[in-house]
């Protein structure tokens, strides 16, 4: 049964993603598309990819994703900084490391605690973590607001600081994380973090190390969050500050997997697609139809009141997110028309 | 510290377990609801802000303080009841980290609508307590966190008061024990949870009130569901005991650490420091002061 062990998602479907990502998107993009949409999608997705992998599929509900996209962010901007003559990919590799690390240790409640008490607890990384890149400013190389600058993007002496560059940069770590998450939630230990989600109990029963699997989570967990939070920094916003990574991002993430399906690596991308579309689509909307009285403030406000309205409305009518309503809308058109 | 001052310690001390009070006044909202339904409910703090906002923006449109308290009490029980009939009831018998979540996008409804129809600019509070501070031996201590201790002092012996002696109590405390057998004998748990959810609502008026005088009535107001969050994971998410105690445990630690221990961290601990004691707790006893060993 080696084979099952390299189960890929569904062959057809990635390449033809593939071929539109890397194929298509370059040519008929254009600069506002892939800074303003695609870049910022990317990099949420795959903090709702690392995050679904703890909550979703492991069960450890995570309140502080956002801290350890600042970690990331914070780590690799430092390795760049500190260390000279170390590549862009190994700072990533390293920032994620500190994470991983960091992870394991804000982890450590979650094997005493369940549920509510988790949950609150996970808040102590995102707040601890927020004040420490505030407070010490050695870690934003003492600018006194804790505000950074993407180093310049270059690997093996290719620049991928242009828009489009950005965003094939994005592309390709979320690609290879994506198919690493893939991969990993198809092997023993995906099966154990589901055990470990369902019946902690029966898993231990059965022989699953529940609490080597529950931090193993939270490790790989903070791991692609953590590479989430550079992407975001360095491809997408360039310049970040502490309080970008607040509560409010977090809880973006958690609105991501729920809107999006729990225990769905595609879901990760369809909730990122709809929340990053559906500011720019309200905005819109908002501006044609009240005209002049629709200002930022209002249109903040009006955006919290949808987004709060959209988590209780699929709660409610789908809880198993747009990916479940993909597969519903996929065997709809495949079946035949008699069967309908 | 070169000499230590017992004076000044005791006065950071009560300082602290006066603040801590109004930390349990937020988390004692939760506790009604999380008793009641099960659903730890985080709009609280988007509902204390939602009915501060309310009064304040009554108030400045010349409405007299009772018709205006009348008013938020009001907006607080209709959104109690809505919040029962439109998220509560489709999602019964869903697990609990989904009514959770839900809260969670609850709040984000009331912040935002709270600030789209009253506006997002701060507005003072002025509640007529004077805050002088009386002298006790030495000890000096804010007169307002005096008054606001003693009205939450109260309002816990008006609730108490109300859950043994009246016969809703006793069908929250029924339904609090066991639901099946609350339904079995006949008790309407709808009606239960709606009520649960109006007496929170009218716990958050007065958090908010409080709170709003102390803080200035505006969003951040709501975060203090950040601060009553680690006070109930201290006493447990069903416990209004637990509330209180913890909300005293918390709010002294914090004060004296901020003191004591601040200028070695660089100062500003006390957004996390709340929720590391809270957890190092809870690491020796899973349960809380008085939770429910199976909560944990």
């Amino acid at each position: 049964m080696k084979a099952s062990l390299y189960r890929f998602p569904a062959w057809p479907g990635t390449v033809a993603l593939l071929v539109v990502g890397y194929g298509v998107i370059p040519i008929v993009g254009n600069s506002y598309l892939f800074e303003a949409i695609l870049t910022p999608f990317l990099a949420l997705s795959l903090a709702a990819v690392g995050l679904n992998l703890l909550t979703g599929y492991a069960g450890q509900v995570s309140l502080g994703s956002a801290a350890f996209m600042a970690v990331g962010a914070y780590a690799a901007y430092n390795f760049n900084l500190r260390v000279h003559g170390l590549p862009l990919l190994a700072t990533f590799v390293l920032a994620g490391l500190v994470a991983t690390a960091l992870g394991i240790v804000f982890g450590l409640p979650s094997l005493r605690l369940r549920g509510f008490y988790l949950a609150v607890s996970t808040l102590a990384a995102q707040f601890f973590v927020q004040w420490a890149l505030t407070k010490f400013s050695w870690f934003s190389n003492n600018n006194p607001s804790g505000v950074i600058d993407a180093p310049s993007l270059r690997i093996l002496g290719l620049s991928f600081d242009s828009s489009i560059g950005r965003y094939l940069f994005a592309l390709t770590i979320v690609v290879v994380l994506t198919l690493l998450a893939w991969r990993l939630v198809n092997t023993q230990i995906g099966h154990n973090f589901i055990a470990v989600r369902d019946n902690e109990l029966a898993a231990r029963v059965i022989g699953v190390p529940v609490l080597r699997t529950k931090l193993l989570a939270f490790a790989i967990s903070s791991f692609i969050v953590s590479v989430a939070g550079v992407l975001w920094a360095f491809a997408y916003l360039r310049t970040v500050e502490p309080a970008g990574f607040n509560l409010d991002r977090s809880f973006q993430i958690v609105f991501i997997i729920i809107i999006g399906g729990l225990a769905s690596i595609r879901g990760a991308f369809f909730g990122a697609a709809l929340l990053v579309v559906f500011p720019l689509i309200l905005s819109r909307v908002g501006s044609f139809l009240l005209g002049d009285r629709f200002d930022s403030g209002v249109l903040d406000m009006s955006q919290r009141i949808v987004l709060g309205l959209l988590i209780i409305f699929f709660l409610i009518a789908e809880p198993d997110g747009l990916a479940a309503l993909w597969d519903r809308l996929k065997r709809r058109l495949l079946s035949t028309p008699n069967n309908l | 510290m070169p000499d230590f001052d017992i004076l000044f310690f005791l006065e950071v001390l009560v300082g602290g377990l006066l603040a801590g009070v109004m930390y349990s006044l937020v988390a004692i909202g939760f506790v009604l609801i999380y008793k009641t339904s099960g659903v730890l409910n985080f709009a609280q703090g988007s509902m204390v802000l939602l009915a501060a906002l309310t009064f304040v923006s009554v108030r400045e449109r010349g409405v007299p303080f009772w018709a205006a308290l009348l008013l938020a009490l009001a907006v607080m029980v209709l959104l109690g009841m809505s919040i029962e009939r439109t998220v509560l009831r489709p999602l019964v018998n869903k697990p609990p980290i989904t009514l959770f979540m839900a809260t969670l996008g609850l709040s984000y409804v009331i912040e935002g609508a709270a600030q789209l129809v009253w506006g997002t600019q701060v507005h003072g509070l002025d509640l007529g307590i004077d805050d002088t501070p009386l002298e006790f031996g030495g000890i000096l201590v804010s007169k307002f966190d005096l008054v606001a201790a003693g009205i939450a002092a109260a309002m816990v012996a008006l609730l108490t008061g109300f859950f043994r002696s009246t016969r809703i109590g006793l069908a929250f405390r029924a339904a609090a024990d066991d639901q099946l057998a609350a339904l079995a004998v006949g008790l309407r748990l709808p009606r239960i949870w709606a009520a649960a959810w109006v007496a929170a609502g009218v716990v958050s008026l007065v958090a908010g009130l409080l709170w709003g005088a102390r803080l200035g009535v505006q969003f951040s107001l709501s975060l203090v569901v950040l601060k009553a969050l680690p006070v109930l994971v201290l006493g447990g998410f069903d416990s209004i005991l637990g509330a209180i105690v913890g909300g005293l445990l918390i709010g002294a630690s914090e004060k004296l650490s901020e003191v004591y221990l601040g200028p070695l961290f660089g100062g500003g601990i006390e957004g996390w420091f709340a929720y590391v004691i809270a957890l190092v707790f809870l690491l020796v006893r899973p349960a809380g002061l008085f939770g429910q060993k199976e909560m944990a």
